[in-house]
């Protein structure tokens, strides 16, 4: 190599680590993009909803009156509704992914639930709204109640659900299964007292991670028809509902401005509730989980 | 799971030698029972596509009844309650387009960049405080995002862009955009992981710089997964519906000025949804049909995205 291409090849090669350096800060740049409209999203409901959450806010009906409207039924809707939704969908979720873990044979019925599972993840939330319109509100004569509504959102989380469960149980070591089966357990003995047990911190992140789902999602209430003007408490699985994200949307979509602010107050409100849960989830994985 | 059912099968030679074991009659009667119980919990998922398909086709061929296939998929004005009413469903399926296409804008970019960042570049501890940061973003409701595309970047926009409608579908597709970068940098991010270091190394040995090995090496090795990630994220976009009945408004005409409102399939779906139509109406069947044209739009898609992970994944030692 002369001196020529040698001072060329050192001038390249500093234009190429610059070329590095640049692209460097613009990976990071975004990266932290989307941080920083995160907290921008944060700070500016909170400013918007400074003045306007209070104990009034919290324990009043919603109203048509801004500065006495509250989201007490909202908030109870948003309980009755996840709580519901989490006795359905658990058991289901959990069984269904014990059948395919641990019982399903080989065979294209199998592979069949699997692609399904897999595809339903993908459906857009309204199509459930739809499917539980025609399915619980109309056929199932439902009516918009709780359970309609607790159905149809059982439904949209089993997937969730079911491939987070799958991963637990799927991450319990086989040898403990071995163990329980070379004692004389039974299948179901095995799975009921070995793996359930060492999965259970998965399952339950999952399990919860899909609750908050339903407890942020709007599109398919809408579509059963969750959205009406409710001043009472739900007082059972057929009672009329609505929910936070429901009352938020209703706010945002009126045009004066005080309405606007009781909307960002709906959802600091929206945003603790889903904090905590998604905060429980994790110390209770970290608590229960045990290493192998 | 090969292991389980021969120990099984021994266990069920065992007891039928030994009659002397008492309750193996239960005992093999309630695991069959169990096993029955487990499998019919699966079959809901079944249940669900078989309900969604049965649900759609129904009402949306009690529409075509009404309206002619061609009118609604080649109509060009989208207009139910007018008359004479007009059932073209373009316009939707126009602002449906638009709206997904300033989403991939920003977060298929954004998104994949991140990834790089994550995955190349990034520290342990770094990369260990970032993605749950960023999976926060994919875990906001998606009414919040609606919110605040309507009262803080529709007004930030309108700085720059005066004739701006307060409904408008840019402010709506960035906002979205942004929602969607965790689905595109996380999956992405797995994909780049899951390139083997041997290739990054062969790459430096031959001289390579950081982001020629980033670029020339890593991303091609990735790019099944990051392809897949991609169609993935249209999907998603395709099938919002909060941010765009929130912040994108309405329009009976396909029109392609993203500072103006359009409406879009979700969008529509769930402004019907909100009023009270009585159910025998054509307004309220025109909701299945949309829903059938979505459903389907998503599901090739996410096929799609399957099939390109399946068939040009290299599987590496």
């Amino acid at each position: 190599m002369n001196a020529i291409d040698a001072a060329q090849f050192r001038n390249n090669l500093a234009r190429r680590k610059r070329l590095g350096a640049i692209f460097a800060a613009i990976c990071l740049a975004a990266t932290v993009i989307g941080l920083v409209v995160l907290v921008v999203l944060i700070v500016s409901v909170f400013q918007k909803s400074q003045g306007w959450l209070d104990w009034q806010f919290l324990t009043s009906f919603p109203s048509r009156k801004p500065e006495k409207a509250g989201l007490l039924s909202p908030l109870f809707g948003s309980i009755w509704l996840v709580i519901m939704t989490g006795i359905i969908s658990f058991p289901i979720g959990v069984a269904a992914a014990i059948y395919l873990e641990e019982y399903a044979p080989q065979n294209r019925l199998t592979n069949l639930i699997q692609a399904n599972i897999a595809n339903l993840a993908g459906v857009p939330s309204i199509v459930y709204g739809l499917l539980g319109l025609g399915i619980f509100v109309r056929t199932f004569g439902l009516g918009r109640s709780l359970l309609a509504g607790a159905l149809t959102m059982s439904l949209l989380i089993l997937p969730t659900i079911i491939i987070a469960s799958r991963e637990a149980i799927r991450a319990v070591p086989p040898s403990l299964r071995h163990a329980s089966l070379a004692l004389g357990g039974t299948r179901w003995q095995t799975v009921s007292r070995t793996v359930l047990p060492m999965a259970f911190p998965g399952i339950l992140t999952g399990t919860i991670l899909g609750l908050s789902r339903a407890i942020g999602e709007t599109a398919p209430l809408i579509t059963i028809g969750a959205l009406t003007y409710i001043a009472f408490l739900p007082d059972g699985p057929t009672s009329a509902f609505t929910v936070l994200p429901i009352q938020i949307f209703n706010w945002t979509s009126r045009p004066q401005a005080e309405f606007g602010n009781l909307a960002a107050a709906g959802i600091v409100v929206l945003l603790v509730v889903l904090l905590s849960t998604n905060a429980v989830a994790i110390i209770l994985r970290d608590r229960l989980q045990k290493r192998f | 799971m090969d292991t389980l059912s021969t120990t099984t099968n021994k266990g069920k030679l065992a007891v039928e030698q030994h009659p002397a074991l008492t309750g193996t009659v239960w005992r093999r009667a309630s695991e069959g029972a169990i096993g029955a119980v487990l499998f019919v919990c699966a079959a809901v998922s079944i249940l669900t596509t078989v309900g969604i398909i049965g649900v759609l086709l129904f009402e949306t061929i009690e529409f075509l009844r009404e309206v002619p296939i061609t009118d609604f998929l080649f109509g060009l004005k989208w207009a139910p309650l007018f008359a004479p009413p007009s059932f073209g469903v373009l316009p939707l399926v126009a602002g449906t387009t638009i709206v997904s296409l300033i989403a991939m804008f920003i977060s298929l970019p954004v998104g994949l960049l991140a990834a790089i960042y994550l995955s190349e570049y990034a520290r342990r501890d770094t990369r260990r405080a970032l993605k749950p940061l960023l999976e926060i973003l994919a875990g906001v409701p998606t009414v919040v995002y609606g919110y605040f595309a309507l009262t803080f970047v529709t007004p930030l926009l309108r700085q720059w862009f005066p004739d701006m409608q307060v409904f408008n579908a840019l402010s709506a597709g960035i906002v979205m955009g942004v929602m969607i970068i965790p689905l595109v940098s996380s999956l992405s991010e797995d994909a780049m992981n899951a390139v083997p270091n041997a290739l990054r190394e062969a790459a430096y040995g031959l001289g390579a710089t950081k982001l020629e090995v980033t670029l020339r090496t890593v991303v091609p090795a990735a790019l099944s997964g990051i392809v897949a990630a991609s169609i993935l994220a249209v999907s998603r976009a395709i099938g919002e519906t909060m941010i765009v009945l929130i912040a994108a408004g309405q329009s009976t005409t396909a029109q392609f000025n993203p500072l103006k409102a359009m409406e879009t399939m979700t969008a529509y779906i769930a402004r019907v949804s909100l009023g009270d139509n009585p159910q025998q109406s054509i307004e309220f069947k025109t909701i299945f049909a949309v829903g059938m044209l979505l459903f389907v739009m998503t599901f090739i898609l996410n096929l799609i995205s399957q099939r390109v992970l399946a068939k040009y994944r290299q599987v590496y030692q």
